[in-house]
This record gives structure tokens, sequence and C-alpha cells, in this order.
């Protein structure tokens, strides 16, 4: 562990400064946006990074409510599977892909979908307990940081470009302006809640967020197809070499996500420990003996 | 499923006694709603053609900080005396306590907007170009999908500090697509320019989908500590 | 004195409770058998209300489990009574419309049994005051009102006799007595334990979150400290 952290980071480094090599010196000029647009090559893989880093939050909350007892465990394990199964095969019927917006396909909507029950197992497998809680916090506070970017870079982008900073009916800027929002505030109660309880409101609060996703990009959909609104993020297809510079940076900011995060984590669990420390010490300070020995265990009861 | 109703009931009506006697949120209420439809007046002075199109947002917006300062009386009687103790250790369901809290808060939000409204007509000289029945499914879901979560996060905040402003901070970003299907389906009947339908099924589907929620992670808010 | 089935004990198991860094309770085992008077004494900061809410089902043992006569406190709670310090009522409402409500939560129907346990604590069923504008003793004695009202097997009261005049307070000693005696389980948390000497079954001494001693009478063998005994 302690060897690899410091071999990642050179790694980083290396593919964030080839990341803006690529950005800023290789990939071709755009026809109509010239120069201006190359802040895409931070503004998109920021958005994709926050998004991934939300979604494990809201697996990590699904799944940390779920484990208050064992019934709600197996109910949403087989909950998570029937998503994933029927979602998928639903995905290729005439009837459901006549919804999918344009320009997506249903295979890609398919694999989104079965993201769901692979992340599931997936964070389950590799946190357990606590751990979940933590990751929880951990993927929160990245994420809004590159969700900040995201929000900062746009209107940067739009200004030169349109002319306006911002525009309400962007689907994209404004689903993730409330994403943001969302999540600010859930790091808001984490600090000021002073429960017993506070992961679990914190994970309610996470899931509310995630029912709420769904529900924002339709509507703003639909108020933009009743008030035509320019579109910052840019529509349509990219230049290959376009493509390929963004998958790069895309890679890029993912190692760096990853570092941080692995960081955060560690960080919390440290945090934790020695607040587990204390309360031992509190429970056995006195002198006044007990009947069992009490372990102090990293996962929870 | 009888005691559940049978709970509800007597939790509403328990409440409604109290509010009655006390008239303490009542009156306050209503001035600070008289208040805000004024202040909106003066701010903004726009002529008849211009209002349609704004009155919709000026309205919902209105009412969305009226409810607000409404919600976060609700729990603050439960907590006097340490009463929300009694109802943890009865066998009552939790979710009798939800439904009679947002039950309760629904029939007062809706007095205050039947009393803002008209002084929002006077003061705007509106005039509903749409089909005027839309408001009321609008007025109905809509009020609900303000006030189910309220009652959620307001619960969820009463065991946080500062928590008057833990209110609307998590409500508010969770409400931005109802929000959005109040003042546009609002705006599209006064105006008369668009269909309102599409925004009536978003405010059912949100109001669905959130009731859903709230009901199921309620018992665990209350019983935290 | 009626013979113990079973499961007609509550069992403490290793129970501990924490808030952040502090543990009110700290690994605290115990068994008490049905039908007794267990008066429970100890300092402030003893953990004494805090093992009363875990039981109660109220405040969730950090470790350990709490089983009253076999079940959860939360399964257990149409036989678990509680009253605490702060009297658990609604001062805009008159006592019977308090208790018409509570008794709605347990499934009581119609006023009799809400007059009977009225009248059975010495106040008057149709008095109009809200309880708000009650004496300390006769609010205290709502409370306990509200708290046996659902006719409990199993209860537990937390400092019932404090602020409360000696005549109020006897009055509230005789009525317990007489509950115990029915076969109830009473768990009291009081700094007045002379109140209940010769009334107690068993006196129940706590520090520093553990139960130190268990006594049949007021005098301890090791450890006794005379602030707890007024």
């Amino acid at each position: 562990m302690k060897r690899l952290f410091p071999i990642l980071s050179v790694i980083t480094a290396v593919l964030l400064a080839y990341a803006l090599y690529q950005a800023l010196v290789v990939a071709p000029t755009d026809a109509q946006q010239g120069e201006v647009y190359r802040i895409i090559y931070y503004h998109v893989p920021s958005a994709w990074t926050a998004f991934l880093l939300f979604f494990i939050n809201f697996i990590a909350s699904i799944q940390y409510l779920a484990s208050r007892k064992p019934s709600t465990q197996t109910a949403a394990k087989w909950i998570v599977l029937a998503i994933g199964v029927v979602g998928v095969i639903a995905c290729f019927l005439p009837a459901v892909q006549k919804l999918i917006p344009a320009g997506m396909r249903p295979s890609a909507v398919a694999t989104t979908v079965l993201a769901i029950p692979a992340f599931y197992f997936l964070v389950g497998k590799l946190f357990p307990g606590q751990r979940l809680d933590v990751l929880a916090v951990t993927t929160a506070e990245v994420g809004v940081v590159f969700c900040t970017i995201v929000l900062i870079t746009g209107p940067i982008w739009a200004r030169p470009v349109w002319g306006i900073w911002w525009a309400p009916g962007d689907i994209r800027l404004t689903s993730t302006l409330v994403l943001w929002l969302i999540y600010v505030s859930y790091l808001v109660l984490r600090r000021f809640s002073n429960s017993a309880q506070t992961q679990m409101l914190a994970a309610a609060l996470a899931v509310f967020g995630a029912l709420d996703v769904p529900l924002v990009y339709f509507s703003i959909w639909f108020f933009r197809t009743q008030h035509p609104q320019p579109v910052i993020g840019g529509g349509g297809s990219m230049d290959p070499r376009m493509l390929h510079v963004l998958v790069v940076s895309w890679m890029a900011f993912l190692c760096f996500a990853f570092l941080v995060c692995w960081s955060r984590f560690r960080l919390e669990l440290m945090h934790r420990e020695v607040e587990e420390a204390h309360a031992m010490e509190s429970l056995v300070g006195s002198g006044v003996t007990s009947k069992a020995s009490l372990p102090l265990s990293r996962s929870s009861r | 499923m009888n005691s559940l109703w049978a709970v509800t009931l007597a939790t509403l009506m328990k409440d409604i006694r109290l509010e009655w006697r006390s008239k303490d949120a009542l009156n306050s209420m209503l001035f600070f709603s008289l208040l805000v439809v004024v202040i909106f007046s003066f701010s903004f002075d726009p002529l008849a053609e211009e209002s349609r199109h704004i009155a919709g947002g000026l309205i919902w917006v209105a009412f969305l900080f009226a409810s607000v300062v409404a919600l976060n009386q609700t729990w603050a009687r439960e907590l006097r005396n340490q009463v929300l103790d009694a109802y943890r250790v009865s066998p009552a369901p939790a979710n009798a306590l939800f439904l009679a809290k947002a039950l309760g808060n629904f029939i007062f939000v809706s007095v205050l907007e039947a009393l803002m409204t008209p002084l929002f007509v006077i003061f705007y000289n509106l005039r509903v170009l749409g089909p005027a029945w839309q408001l009321i499914p609008i007025a109905v879901l809509g009020t609900w999908a303000l006030v189910v979560n309220g009652t959620f996060f307001a619960a969820m905040s009463v065991r946080t500090r500062s928590r008057e402003i833990m209110l609307p901070l998590l409500l508010f970003p969770i409400s931005i697509p109802a929000v959005l299907g109040m003042v546009a389906g609002t705006t599209s009947i006064l105006t008369g320019e668009e269909s309102a339908h599409f925004w009536i099924v978003l405010l059912l589907t949100y109001d669905v989908v959130f009731t859903t929620a709230c009901l199921a992670l309620f018992g665990m808010i209350l019983h935290a500590e | 004195m009626t013979c113990a089935a079973t499961n007609s004990i509550i069992t403490v198991n290793n129970v501990i409770k924490q808030f952040g860094r502090f543990a009110a309770l700290r690994g605290v085992t115990a068994e008490f058998d049905a039908g007794r008077f267990h008066a429970i004494l100890g300092e402030n900061g003893a953990g004494k209300t805090t093992l009363l809410r875990a039981l109660a089902g109220l405040a969730e043992p950090t470790r350990g489990e709490i089983l009253i006569f076999g079940r959860s406190s939360q399964e257990a709670c149409r036989d678990i009574g509680y009253m605490a310090h702060p009297s658990l009522l609604y001062d805009e409402m008159s006592g019977m419309e308090n208790l018409r409500y509570f008794g709605c939560l347990y499934g009581i129907v119609g006023d009799g049994r809400c007059e009977e346990v009225i009248r059975g604590v010495g106040l008057d069923p149709e008095l109009t005051r809200p309880v708000g504008q009650y004496s300390q003793g006769m609010r205290q004695r709502m409370s306990l009102a509200r708290a046996i009202l659902h006719d409990p097997r199993v209860l537990l009261l937390d400092e019932p006799f404090s602020n409360v005049d000696v005549h109020s307070a006897r009055a509230m000693v005789g009525l317990l007595k007489g509950m115990r005696d029915s076969g109830k389980t009473v768990f009291v948390i009081t700094h007045q334990a002379l109140l209940l000497e010769g009334v107690a079954d068993e006196f129940v001494w706590m520090q520093e979150g553990q139960i130190v001693d268990r006594t049949v009478g007021l005098a301890r063998t090791a450890n006794s400290s005379p602030e707890d005994v007024q």
C-alpha cells in the first residue's frame, strides 16, 4: 500500500501532463469555436468523474441503509438484480426505445443500467460495514470538488462562444447545478447533524437526491423543448481525434480522482480509529472492570 | 391498516386542535404571507401582458418561502416536553405520524395559498387566458410536493444545529423539479400559450416517487436519537 | 408474590451506550425478575437515565442487547410504560384530551379507561384546565396516568417524585406499590431513596455507567456513598 501511492502519484502526474499537452497542442482547432473549445478537455472529464463519484455515493448509501437488517439486505440485492435484468432487456424493446432521448444508443443505455448491479456487488464486496459510509463521505466530497470545476468551466466556456454566462434551459449544466446543490446540502447535513444516526440520515438524503436527478433531467428537457435555449455543451458528433484526447484526459482525471479519494478515505478511516480509541478509553478508563473484553473492530456490528 | 388511519386521523385532529388553540403559527403566517405579496408587488411592477409571464414564478416563490416558515413549526410542538418520546415508545406506526404531519401541513399551506392568491390577482391584475380548472391539480400536486418533502426534512433537521436554516438548505435543491413544474405549469395556464399537461404528469410522478420514499424511510428518522 | 415463568425476566446483556467519546453505559449486565419493584440509585451522570431509556427502546445500545420477556424493547412496546422528567404531555390540552390521544396510539377507544386512570392517580377527569397550567405535582401524576394508561406489564419511571410535594409523592409511592402487588414490574430512578424504603424489593446502585451493587435494604456494604441516601 505505502509504496503503491507514490508510484501512482507519479503515473498520474505524467498522465495529467500528457493530457494537458494533448489538449492544448495536439488536438485540432475547432472549425466553429476556435481555440476556446479546448476547455472541453477539462469540462467534460470533470463532469464524467463527478457523475461517477456521485453514482458510487448513491450505491454506497443504498447499501448502507440496506445493511441495517439482514432482510432488507437480501431484498435490496434482489431488487438491484431485477433492475439490471429488466433494464437491459427493456432497452431493446421497441416501445422503450422510443423513450430514449435522441443521440443515445440503446446499447449505451443498457450498459449504464447494467452498471447499477455491477457496482452494487463490487462496492458491497470491497467495502464492508462502516467502510460503506466512509466511501460515501469520500465520494461526496471529491465529487463536489469536480462538480464545482464543471460549473466554473461551463460559464467560462459559454461567455466567449454564446455571449452569455448561463442558459437556464441548458439541460446538462442545470442538471449539474442541481446535483451540486444536493450534494453540498448532503455535506452540510453531515457537518451540522449531531445525531447518533447522522450517517443514516445522510444516506437517506443521498437516496432522495438520486431519485431527484432523473426528474430534474426530464423537467428541464421538457422546459427546453418549450423554450429553446442555446446548448452550451455543444451537441452532435465529434472529430475522432478530439474524442481520443477527451478519453485520454478523462483517464488522467480518473487517476487523479482515485488518488484523492484514496487519501481522503485513509484519512477518514484514521480519524474514525482515533475516535474509537477515545471512546474505548472512556469505556474502560476509570479502572472499573467489565465482564467481557471489547475488541476494537473496524467493521460495523 | 385500521390503526394506521385511526392514529393518523387522531394525530391530525390533535394538531388542528392545538393549532387552533394557540393560533401562534396561524396568525404570524397570515401576516407574513400578506407582507410577502406586498413586497413583491413593490419589487416587480410589470404591465398586464408581462405580469402573466412572471406571476407564476412569483406566486410559487412566495408560497415556497411561506411554507418553509410554516414547516419549521411542525415538529417544534413535539419537542416541547419531549412528547415525541411518548409516540416513539408506543406501538403506533411511524408512518401514521408522518402522514398526519404532512396532511396537517398540506391543509395549513393550502389555507395560506387560498388567502395569498386573491391578493396576487389584485396586485397584478391577473386574468387567466388558459383553462383555469387546470390550476387546481397544479396547486394540489405542487403543494403536496413541497409539503411531503418539507415534513420529512423538517424531521431530519430537528436533530441538527441551526435547524431553521437546515430545512430550506435540504429542501430547496430536491424540490427544484417540482418548483419548475409548478411555475412552468402555472405560467402555461395563465398565458394560455402551452399545454400544462406534461407539468401535471411530472408533478404527479414527483409526488408518487417522493411520498413512497418518505414513507419508506420515515421510521428510521423518527427513531434516530 | 407471583412465580416467574421462563420468559418473565428482563435481561440486560453487556450493554454499552456511547455518545461520541462519552460512554454512558459501560458494559451493564443484569437480570431483573418480573413482578418486583426495583429502585435505581446513583449520582448524576451514573447512567441511570440512559439505562432506563435503553430499556424503553428510546436509546439503542451501541453494543449488547436488552430483552424484555424474551423480546426486544420495540417489539414489547405494548408491555412498557415510560415516564420521564419532562411531562411528555401537550401543554395546551386538558388531561382527558391528552389521555384520549395517547389512548388512541395504543388502540384504546372510549373515555372509560382514561377516566379510570385519571381518578386512579388522584386527579379529576372533568378538569378542563390545560396541563400546562397544572402544578408540578399534578403534572407528574398526569404523566404517570399517561404511562399506565395501556396497563403495561413493565413501568419505567425516571425521577417521578422530583419537585413534588411530600403528600403527592407518598400517594404516588402507594400507587406504585399497588401496581407491583398486582404483578407489574416497576423500575424507578430517584434521588429520594427514603421514600421507597420498605416498598422497593431491591435497590440497584449505579456508578459511572455500571451497576456496582444490588441490595435489599438501603444499607450498602462497601462503596456506599451517603449522598445517595437523603
